[in-house]
């Protein structure tokens, strides 16, 4: 029996990779953009995993840092005007949203850094009070201050365009386009990523956070300052997340929802574990991630036609909403297949006490 | 005790003589008084930040903002029965998060859980509803239990046999709930006939409510399930297993327990007291389903189970509080013009005093033990350690 069944789901299988083959270049742009705050967030979990924090908050920080982004680019413009500039088209409200959001951020990451480190508190509660307090809050204030003003807004950040003889370069022309078209904070992301990745592997400061991270007494008896190297590391992490808060309101929408991080905050989470701690293995299943949800859009724009006639009668039979929950299964399935075996920074999660106390 | 879960404090205090009865209830209910009381007065502050916002700096807005609520949630018989069929749910959601901090586990699935029991009851009640309600009732309800329970149980079996963490799986299945109920409803068990996608009509699997007011049965089941779920946890030898993992995998693993097995049991247990909590809306309150049903159980049960320090009275009294403030923001809203998404902000800075209890307890001099200090403290100690733990 298995061998008659065999030949079909080889020839779906197929198919189902011709089909990916050719879809993948077109919704390449739309992977980096979904990518960008899954990644963003994720390198903020690495940097408060590595020195020994959990951060459950991300996706909290995430959506305050979207909400005072747009609300302070939206006031600035309101204010004081201000023409686009460059090839982004760069206002000084944009600017000022975008700080305006990574501020929020980094003052809500100090605030899971005094739970988690000085009160000692359990730090998975910490970030559910950070998420809480986040969808509580930005409800609030959009009900008070975004809904009965409904031109507020300070537009996005254009994309970069790549002159057409690149773009439609053979083979690699797609792949430049999907990294370099995109909007200041997306574009950046691979930077930040390959920066943060030699930091932590390469330099000193990445060297102490991660023996913070790894063994914090060890850390302290080589003259380590282990409460002030974990303060500093997570309010930093707070910069990333306000910059995917900024992505989502200042680059992507150009709008505020209520709860509009959707839950990206936990599946940065996911790509931390997923990407074993590292910046660019991080960035690697924030694509994957990005790439199941396009490739839902994709099936829905652009259907499989005649050319895989049985991949599209099995796709046309699948409900639209699976592909929207495509990014979700996708992290389960990688938890469930992957997280076994990569092993986190051994003191994640246990706050620190110098010698005389238990901890 | 692990070495993770021991409190901080720089003394551990020994064993405190005998208190009476009255002075360790005053003990265990000090912080969570302090913490809800604190956060009122910062949701004051916040209240009047917001009505300089609207041009006008009122010192009493806050005032008459809890006089709304108050009014709505106790002002009639109306509003305080509304006030207990608002807690209902909130009763078995927070001792479906309570349950698992017992074990050591943090369920942020209630939230799933609930949708799946609410999407199990109305598919079974639509289909049973020209039985009798003798019949019907007990399937639609079972239904959600059972749905419920599944829910639960696959990131139990997800943790105990894979170690994936059931913080991220949970809130995934939490979505993938969504979705679910978003095909269903749009499609195989929508109703026709009406003018949006919804379940069909109950007719017969619609709860009994009583005394002509809107206490329904599944009332009766919650209130009826805090004295079952304290039983479990503190007097059968389950309870002392669940509580024994949660306390010490390593040390209950030596006591020949088995604490993947535990780990499967304690959030399939979870997972039906949540299903039940969608059960009882479903049946009880709003008789369809909708597919956009939205719901806040999630965050509010995680804030309920810390509030009533993961004890089923604790969590009653913490439920019926956020009750009456969810059936008394309609109110506020209407009346003081302040969003009901103040009561959201509310919560989070209860749980935020919560957590910081130490720094409460020293502002206070409070000399009091703290009551069972493992229980905000266990929940992380599993994360990212994975399948090793």
């Amino acid at each position: 029996m298995e061998f008659v069944y065999s030949i079909p789901i080889i020839g779906v299988l197929f198919q189902f990779i011709g089909y990916v083959v050719e879809v993948t270049p077109g919704i390449a742009p739309i992977v980096v953009g979904l990518a960008a705050p899954i990644a963003l967030g994720a390198l903020c979990g690495i940097m408060n995993e590595r020195s020994g924090i959990v951060n459950i908050g991300i996706e909290g920080m995430m959506l305050s840092a979207a909400f005072a982004g747009f609300l302070a680019a939206g006031l600035f413009q309101q204010a004081f005007g201000g023409e686009g500039w460059g090839p982004f088209g760069i206002t000084p409200a944009l600017v000022v949203g975008v700080i305006a959001a990574m501020l929020v951020a980094m003052v809500l990451s100090a605030l899971h850094a005094w739970l988690s480190i000085t009160v000692a508190a359990d730090q998975i509660i910490s970030g559910v009070i950070i998420n809480v307090a986040a969808l509580g809050l930005t409800g609030y204030l959009n009900r008070l201050l975004i809904s009965p003003n409904p031109r507020l807004g300070a537009g996005t950040f254009g994309s970069f365009r790549l002159p057409p003889e690149v773009v439609d370069f053979p083979v690699v022309g797609w792949v430049i386009e999907m990294f370099v078209e995109q909007g200041p904070i997306a574009m950046s992301v691979v930077l930040f990523v390959v920066v943060l990745q030699i930091l932590l592997f390469r330099s000193r400061w990445g060297l102490r956070t991660r023996a913070v991270g790894e063994h914090p007494r060890a850390a302290d008896t080589v003259g380590i300052n282990v409460i002030g190297l974990r303060y500093r590391n997570v309010i930093l992490g707070g910069i990333f997340a306000g910059l995917a808060g900024a992505y989502l309101t200042l680059e992507a929408t150009g709008s505020f929802q209520n709860n509009m991080t959707a839950g990206r905050g936990f599946i940065a989470l996911a790509a931390v574990i997923f990407g074993r701690w590292t910046p660019v293995g991080a960035f690697g299943a924030a694509l994957l991630f990005a790439y199941s949800g396009a490739f839902g859009q994709a099936v829905r724009i652009r259907p499989p036609g005649d050319e895989y006639p049985d991949l599209g009668a099995i796709m046309a039979a699948i409900p639209s909403q699976v592909y929207g929950a495509l990014p979700y299964i996708v992290t389960i399935v990688i938890l469930a297949g992957v997280v076994g075996r990569s092993i986190a920074p051994a003191a994640v999660g246990k706050p620190y006490q110098k010698e005389g106390k238990t901890a | 005790m692990s070495a993770a879960a021991a409190p901080a404090d720089p003394a551990p205090a020994p064993p405190p003589p005998q208190q009476s009865f009255i002075g360790r209830a005053i003990a265990l209910a000090a912080v969570p008084f302090i913490a809800v009381v604190g956060a009122l007065v910062v949701g004051a502050v916040i209240i009047i930040a917001s009505s300089l916002a609207r041009g006008a700096f009122d010192l009493t807005l806050p005032l008459q903002a809890y006089a709304n609520l108050l009014e709505g949630a106790f002002g009639s018989l109306r509003g305080i029965i509304f006030s207990i069929v608002s807690a209902t749910p909130l009763i078995l959601g927070g001792m479906a998060v309570g349950l698992g901090f017992k074990a050591g586990l943090f369920n942020i699935g209630a939230q799933g859980q609930f949708l799946m029991g609410a999407l199990g009851s109305a598919a079974v009640g639509a289909w049973a509803a020209g039985e009798s309600g003798i019949v019907a009732v007990p399937a639609a309800i079972l239904a959600g239990a059972a749905l419920g329970a599944a829910w639960g149980f696959i990131p139990g079996a997800l943790k105990a046999w894979t170690g994936a963490h059931e913080v991220v799986t949970t809130i995934m299945l939490n979505f993938i709930a969504g979705a679910l109920i978003g095909y269903l409803i749009t499609g195989p068990l929508e109703a026709p006939g009406f003018s949006f996608s919804r379940t069909g009509p109950l007719g017969n699997a619609e709860l009994p409510t009583f005394f002509g007011t809107g206490i329904h049965l599944g009332v009766l089941i919650a209130f009826g399930l805090v004295p079952a779920v304290w039983w479990v946890v503190w007097r059968s030898t389950l309870g002392f297993e669940i509580r024994t993992v949660g306390a010490n995998p390593d040390a209950a693993r030596y006591a020949g327990m088995r604490p993947a097995m535990l780990t499967i049991l304690t959030l399939t247990l979870c997972g039906m007291l949540a299903g039940l909590a969608g059960a009882g809306q479903i049946l009880g309150v709003s008789h369809f389903m909708n597919a956009s049903y939205g719901t806040s159980i999630g965050f509010d049960s995680i804030s309920i189970a810390l509030l009533g320090r993961a004890h089923p009275v604790g969590i009653t009294l913490a439920a019926l509080l956020f009750g009456a403030m969810r059936a008394g923001s309609g109110l506020m809203q209407i009346e003081a013009g302040i969003p009901v998404e103040i009561i959201d902000v509310i919560q989070a800075t209860i749980l935020l005093f919560l957590a910081a209890d130490l720094v409460i307890r020293r502002l206070l001099r409070l000399r009091a033990v703290r009551a069972q200090p493992e229980e905000l403290q266990t929940v992380t100690k599993t994360y990212g350690g994975g399948a090793s733990s």
